[in-house]
């Protein structure tokens, strides 16, 4: 496995590479695709990007929890979490693509 | 909002794109993302939440309907930790 970390700016030179815009329109685009989908998650929307996965925000409600370390409990307040489920294709893709 | 949906805002905000453009921008940002995964590689957008690949050991499981004992294999699977920024605007913060 090459094990390599992509940034917004892999994303962008893509972007870049594929349609023939500059690097800085490139950057800017990534971003907006970026910030539509966290603004929609915020409003409490799901994103559903088809042959992608699906982003969804899920209530969580107030619990006891425990610092693992002191054994302490703590409580925790109720919180809103976000959930990725990957699409099939993806799932399909990604366990082909790292078969041994 | 469904893919449609973020292309259309992405081209509205950008009258100077033809919409065909806008679809092919937006598909290459998800198209890469998945590709990177496929070699095993991380995407990380910071503020957003980062794309990794996991791997589950191989084991055996069951047919749930016989009750039959099945191998399976060792596989990778996608995953998403969500970023600091975007949980805490989450929370309201």
């Amino acid at each position: 496995m090459s094990e390599k970390t992509l940034t917004r700016m892999d994303l962008s030179e893509a972007v870049f590479r594929e349609v023939g815009l500059s690097r800085n329109d490139s950057a800017q685009l990534v971003e907006s695709v970026l910030e539509h989908i966290s603004d929609a998650l915020v409003d409490d929307e799901q994103v559903k990007i088809s042959s992608f996965g699906t982003f969804s925000v899920r209530q969580k409600t107030a619990r006891m929890g425990r610092n693992p370390k002191t054994g302490q409990e703590v409580p925790i307040d109720p919180r809103r979490v976000l959930t990725f489920r990957p699409s099939h294709l993806m799932k399909d893709r990604v366990a082909a693509g790292n078969k041994k | 909002m469904i893919r449609s949906e973020l292309v259309q805002k992405i081209a509205d905000e950008n009258p100077h794109l033809y919409q065909r453009d806008v679809e092919r921008i937006v598909n290459t940002i998800f198209e890469e993302i998945i590709e990177a995964m496929s070699r095993g590689d991380r995407v990380e957008l910071r503020g957003f939440g980062a794309f990794s690949v996991k791997k589950r050991d191989a084991r055996t499981g069951r047919n749930p309907r016989t009750g039959e004992s099945v191998y399976v294999e060792e596989k990778h699977v996608p995953f998403f930790k969500t970023g600091k920024l975007l949980r805490d605007r989450l929370n309201g913060k």
